[in-house]
């Protein structure tokens, strides 16, 4: 698979915080690659650097084995966290200005049908809810027919459905072919859609790899969850930590953990054994939750 | 790969048109800005164009650094009456043939004279004052015209007040509104330039206010019957190069801020000298000689003062030349000013 862009030991200093300590990585043609990391680990700043909007203190970014020229933004699509449009413009017309705006465009017709915009085409954009604008805003950012698309946290704040339904769009695109470049909060994302992750914290990678080599590569374990109140009945003979009225404890041979805490006495009514998640992964390596 | 000065232009023309529609679709921005400039200039010429003003003015020739004072001639004296210094004679004959002023007294010389309009009551009155203060006699000049109502002459005044709002906060506003809300990021991701993106706010911006102001002016001449002795393309020229010049303005005031309340903050430290010196509702003939000067680096006084001598003394295109040329040079160092502090986005 060919490298589309690269990283190179790139640096963001401002007066007081480096916001980006040296990162290096690459992304491949056609892949989805996910940057996580908690609030201030210096994701967004990573990808406003490859976006071109951001120039390194240091190092650089390549795009197909070149810096980046002043075609890149003609190449590539933007979704930002959140960003405003002009008012009393409706679907459409902002569909249509943003198109014009590029010298190769994609059938507008075809962009509505990708990102299902058609019942509300000639709706003021203001008016739409969380979920329509997210689309919209997908199908600004692939009205150049890009070769890579960012998406930055393209679906927080949407309820579960609206976010699904988000999640079906941008698999399109990626069966289009698309690279993606994805920040997010969602674990749950970031496992359906990325191919490849790389969480950062303080300006630093601490982890990359695909979810799968990433899960393996730090747990051989599963997760056991059941009530705190079940779980102090075991006296600390096994070690577990509390998350409100739950208890998670972590272990190489589950039958020995459930025959202790039969032993101990506990209820198994609301026991559940699952295997560790990103989420773990990430608390694991951040200690911070990723939605805090 | 397209023709980069065809995919320039059109980027310029997909974005004038989509801040038009926002403008246009905007009903209360659309309703203030017609209405108000009308309701003014009705007000105003229902209060001013009753009774003259209780107020004479003279205009007094005298050697340059003379205090004006009863010691100069006893006429000078006279209550209720406004004397102020002219520096030309010819410049003050016509404001005594438009009764912008009442009589001119001329001190250069041993052998004193004065005019008056042969058809200004007032200018009588003062003759007969004049009779009565004692004092040198000076050599009776007659000149004449017709009166300028006020409502005349106030016009130009208030549409040109009109406009520099409309220039200045419809501007200065919306791209510190963009920004803030982190438009101005998103279209930087797209192709379209720095300069094309404000040449289209400027352009939009013109183009609405031109329209608008247009449909002002005839109403307000149709139904306050508005001396009208100039040429309408030259009024026209001269509007699209202030309206140019003071959005060129707004610009350099938004090109970097972020915040709404600063941007109104600055635009009103802008606009109030501007409408306090540049003529609006009253003469600054008799100012300072210095806040003479500081209007002049005004858009707004260039704009007043040829729409006046368009629409009043039916001035040429050469005679309002140096209005032209002031304005043309404000728009181009407004423009490059606001164009190298132009950023995108917040901080």
């Amino acid at each position: 698979m060919a490298t589309v862009l690269e990283a190179r030991n790139l640096i963001k200093q401002y007066p007081r915080v480096c916001a980006v300590g040296g990162v290096s990585f690459k992304v491949e043609e056609g892949s989805c690659f996910g940057l996580l990391g908690p609030n201030g680990a210096g994701k967004s700043t990573t990808i406003e650097m490859l976006e071109g909007l951001l120039s390194p203190s240091s190092g650089e970014v390549l795009f197909r084995g070149t810096a980046l020229g002043t075609h890149y933004r003609e190449r590539v699509g933007i979704q930002f966290q959140s960003t405003a449009l002009q008012e009393h413009l409706t679907t459409r017309e902002n569909l249509k200005f943003f198109s014009a705006l590029y010298p190769r465009r994609r059938a507008l017709p075809e962009l509505i049908a990708l990102c299902r915009l058609e019942e509300f085409l000639d709706r003021d954009a203001s008016k739409l809810s969380g979920g329509q604008r997210q689309r919209l805003l997908l199908a600004i950012a692939l009205v150049n027919d890009p070769e890579v698309l960012f998406l930055d946290e393209p679906t927080t704040g949407l309820d579960p459905q609206a976010r699904r339904n988000f999640w079906e769009l941008v698999q399109g695109a990626k069966s289009q072919g698309k690279t993606i470049v994805l920040t997010t909060h969602y674990m749950e994302e970031a496992h359906l859609l990325c191919d490849e992750l790389m969480i950062m914290d303080h300006g630093k990678i601490i982890a990359s790899g695909s979810p799968t080599a990433l899960l393996a590569g730090h747990f051989d374990e599963a997760v056991l969850e059941l009530p705190a109140s079940e779980a102090r009945k075991l006296g600390g003979t096994i070690a577990y930590k509390e998350k409100g009225d739950l208890a998670e404890m972590h272990t190489q041979d589950v039958n020995a953990a459930v025959a202790r805490l039969l032993q101990a006495g506990a209820s198994l009514a609301q026991l559940r054994i699952r295997q560790p998640t990103l989420e773990d992964l990430f608390l694991d390596l951040t200690g911070q939750e990723l939605r805090a | 790969m397209s023709n980069p000065i065809g995919a320039s232009w059109r980027r310029l023309r997909a974005a004038t048109w989509a801040r038009s529609l926002e403008f246009m679709r905007d009903r209360s921005a659309v309703s203030w800005n017609v209405i108000f400039p009308v309701f003014l200039v009705l007000g105003l010429g229902y209060v001013f164009s009753g009774p003259g003003q209780p107020l004479f003015k003279v205009a007094v020739l005298a050697p340059e650094g003379t205090v004006l004072s009863a010691r100069l001639h006893p006429m000078l004296g006279t209550p209720q009456v406004q004397f102020y210094l002219e520096p030309e004679r010819e410049a003050a004959i016509h404001k005594v043939q438009l009764q912008r002023t009442d009589m001119l007294i001329d001190l250069t010389s041993a052998d004193g004279r004065y005019w008056i309009n042969t058809q200004s009551p007032r200018g009588k009155v003062l003759e007969q004052l004049l009779r009565g203060a004692g004092g040198p006699p000076l050599t009776r000049q007659l000149t004449s015209g017709a009166e300028t109502r006020y409502v005349d002459w106030v016009t130009p005044g208030v549409l040109g007040m009109n406009i520099m709002f409309a220039c200045l906060f419809g501007i200065g506003y919306v791209i510190v509104r963009y920004r803030k809300s982190g438009y101005l990021k998103r279209l930087n991701a797209t192709p379209l330039r720095a300069f094309e993106f404000l040449l289209a706010q400027l352009f939009s911006r013109l183009v609405l206010i031109v329209i608008i102001n247009s449909a002002v002016f005839t109403a307000c001449r149709l139904l306050l019957h508005l001396r009208m002795e100039g040429s309408y393309w030259n009024l026209l020229l001269l509007v699209v190069l202030a309206i140019f010049s003071m959005i060129a303005m707004g610009l350099v005031v938004s090109a970097r801020i972020s915040s709404e309340e600063l941007a109104g903050g600055i635009l009103n430290v802008i606009a109030t000298p501007m409408m306090v010196l540049c003529g609006v509702f009253f003469s600054i003939d008799g100012a300072p000689r210095l806040l003479q000067f500081a209007a002049q680096l005004f858009p707004l006084t260039h704009l007043i003062e040829g729409a006046r001598a368009i629409m009043l003394d039916g001035a040429t295109l050469a005679q309002i030349a140096p209005h032209l040329l002031a304005l043309a040079a404000m728009s181009v160092i407004y423009l490059v000013v606001g164009a190298m502090l132009f950023k995108w986005r917040q901080g």
